[in-house]
């Protein structure tokens, strides 16, 4: 279906938007035009590529009620552009939690990983990220038809797990964790009350 | 508090003969020195440490002496890399809340308020307190419960020779600090992460041993405020959020006080927050720490027991088990 829309430019827009917390990362690791990591850096690079990951996480779950609400088939042509962007920052982050924070001391991060339940749940998550991005492909939902749509659906539990993952890992202040819950719940809440309705509508259906 | 384990002092060493004979003199000398403003204001214009005085100008920089016994031969980290990582919630929670935030507050004029357990008490003014003893340059390694150190060239007084000053009773056990609270000056404490005003506390052992640190300067200068200014107090076998930052009192309790971190997570933060390789915080790990500018390449080091001062004060906790009083 993607095919027969005209291509805007929305989308090299929405593509380069999606690379600039790299390109901020890059250069503040290179110290380019005074930017700088700060003096814990390999903390900043994970609670940045964290929190990008996450933040792109929602706004993907954003397209499709917008799709819904304005019409216009262009949020889901992004949507899968926005999905991978959100596995690509996560596993960037998992990369540095590996490599950088536990310098590929691998007893260290099988202890972690089985001790610390808020990395479990993110590692979790990040698995179950993995067949969403090899099925993205126009290939694969054809070949996968309704059960696609089936599986993708895992985005739901990937999301609640990430957001708890932020919340279990902050020292004190919980606001912006809670403000993430938020966001979160309104996204599904939408999605649950939009499918009520639907299964009103057909019960009123087949009651005529 | 019969109870606590290791309580070890005995009254008598509390209050020492000689110091319980000096009493008139302390006062006097404290009462004297309460005229006493600062000497040496002066014009300096050196880009760090700069501190506004009561009146007009700026503090002459502090005069010290090192004391190579008490500090440790790792590298010292840089000034930007101590005062610019801060953890300090009272002006606000990212680490480079506390040094862009607290530009505008002032640290003069301070005095703090001494009471509880002790037979001087009473409101002091900060020079006051620091006028009987030579200020002394210690090199401390300083160690996160969040997993990250550094070393730091702390300005300061032993906190058992002020203390003693005020000649605490036999009923002290503990001593409890206060940070200032002023919302007003204090952005971070109009949000309610932690119940202010911040307290932490030492039993009395703890306070009396010869490395705690009360400190007034960093790097040669005066404190700046994102680390704490004008007064603090340097713990370095505990946890960096047991050396409580800003102090505007002291007091001599004969319970254990209730210190916030310990009130805020009980379960992640003891009372004690002595460095301990082997007890994990619940979150993660207290096995390595990374030291605060080293490359991004750069692994963690071993976090040594009692942030490296177990010679020193290992026996302070004799019989208790770390890992219950972590």
């Amino acid at each position: 279906m993607s095919t027969t829309l005209p291509a805007y430019g929305y989308e090299p827009a929405v593509w380069l938007g999606c690379l600039l917390p790299l390109l901020w990362l890059l250069a503040a690791a290179f110290g380019v035009a005074e930017l700088t990591l700060g003096a814990n850096p390999v903390r900043e690079l994970l609670h940045f590529t964290g929190k990008t990951g996450l933040n792109l996480l929602l706004l993907t779950l954003c397209m499709t009620p917008l799709h819904h609400l304005t019409g216009r088939l262009e949020w889901l042509r992004v949507r899968r552009m926005l999905g991978l962007f959100a596995f690509s920052y996560t596993l960037l982050h998992f990369m540095v939690y590996v490599v950088l924070e536990l310098d590929l001391d691998f007893s260290d991060i099988g202890r972690e990983i089985i001790k610390r339940p808020f990395i479990t749940i993110g590692l979790v998550a990040l698995l179950m990220m993995l067949p969403l991005a090899l099925t993205s492909t126009d290939r694969a939902m054809r070949s996968l038809g309704r059960r696609w749509q089936a599986l993708h659906r895992l985005i739901y539990p990937i999301a609640i797990l990430a957001v708890w993952h932020y919340y279990w890992q902050v020292k004190a202040d919980i606001r912006e964790p809670l403000l993430y819950a938020a966001a979160l719940t309104l996204l599904l809440g939408w999605r649950l009350h939009r499918h009520r309705l639907r299964q009103h509508r057909q019960h009123r259906q087949h009651q005529r | 508090m019969k109870d606590q384990p290791g309580y070890r002092i005995l009254p008598s060493e509390i209050t020492s003969e000689s110091l319980f004979f000096e009493r008139r003199s302390v006062i006097q000398a404290l009462a004297a020195s309460a005229s006493l403003g600062f000497a040496g204001l002066a014009e300096a214009n050196s880009e760090r440490g700069n501190i506004a005085a009561p009146g007009k100008g700026v503090l002459s920089d502090p005069k010290f002496v090192k004391n190579a016994r008490f500090s440790v031969s790792d590298p010292v980290n840089s000034w930007d890399e101590i005062t610019t990582y801060n953890n300090f919630y009272e002006f606000g929670l990212n680490k480079d809340d506390p040094a862009r935030r607290s530009q505008q507050f002032q640290a003069r004029p301070w005095s703090v308020e001494v009471g509880g357990e002790a037979a001087v008490r009473g409101r002091f003014d900060l020079e006051d307190i620091l006028a009987r003893h030579p200020l002394e340059e210690r090199i401390y390694r300083f160690r996160c419960v969040e997993a990250w150190s550094r070393v730091v060239p702390w300005l300061g007084i032993p906190l058992g020779d002020v203390l003693k000053r005020f000649e605490p009773t036999s009923r002290a056990k503990f001593v409890e600090f206060t940070t200032l609270y002023d919302p007003k000056r204090m952005p971070g404490q109009r949000s309610g992460v932690l119940n202010w005003p911040y307290v932490e506390g030492l039993r009395i052992d703890e306070a009396m041993h010869p490395l705690a640190l009360l400190v007034v300067g960093v790097y040669g200068k005066w404190l700046p405020n994102q680390n704490g200014a004008p007064l603090r107090l340097i713990v370095p076998w505990k946890y960096g959020f047991k050396s409580i930052k800003s102090i505007v009192r002291i007091r001599f309790t004969e319970r254990q006080p209730q210190t916030s971190w310990n009130k805020a997570a009980p379960d992640e933060y003891g009372f004690f927050a002595n460095v301990n390789p082997a007890v994990d915080h619940p979150r993660w790990s207290q096995a390595k720490e990374r030291r605060i500018g080293a490359s991004l390449f750069a692994s963690r080091v071993d976090t040594l027991p009692f942030n490296g001062y177990a010679n020193e004060v290992a026996s302070l906790y004799r019989g208790i088990d770390l890992r219950r009083y972590f």
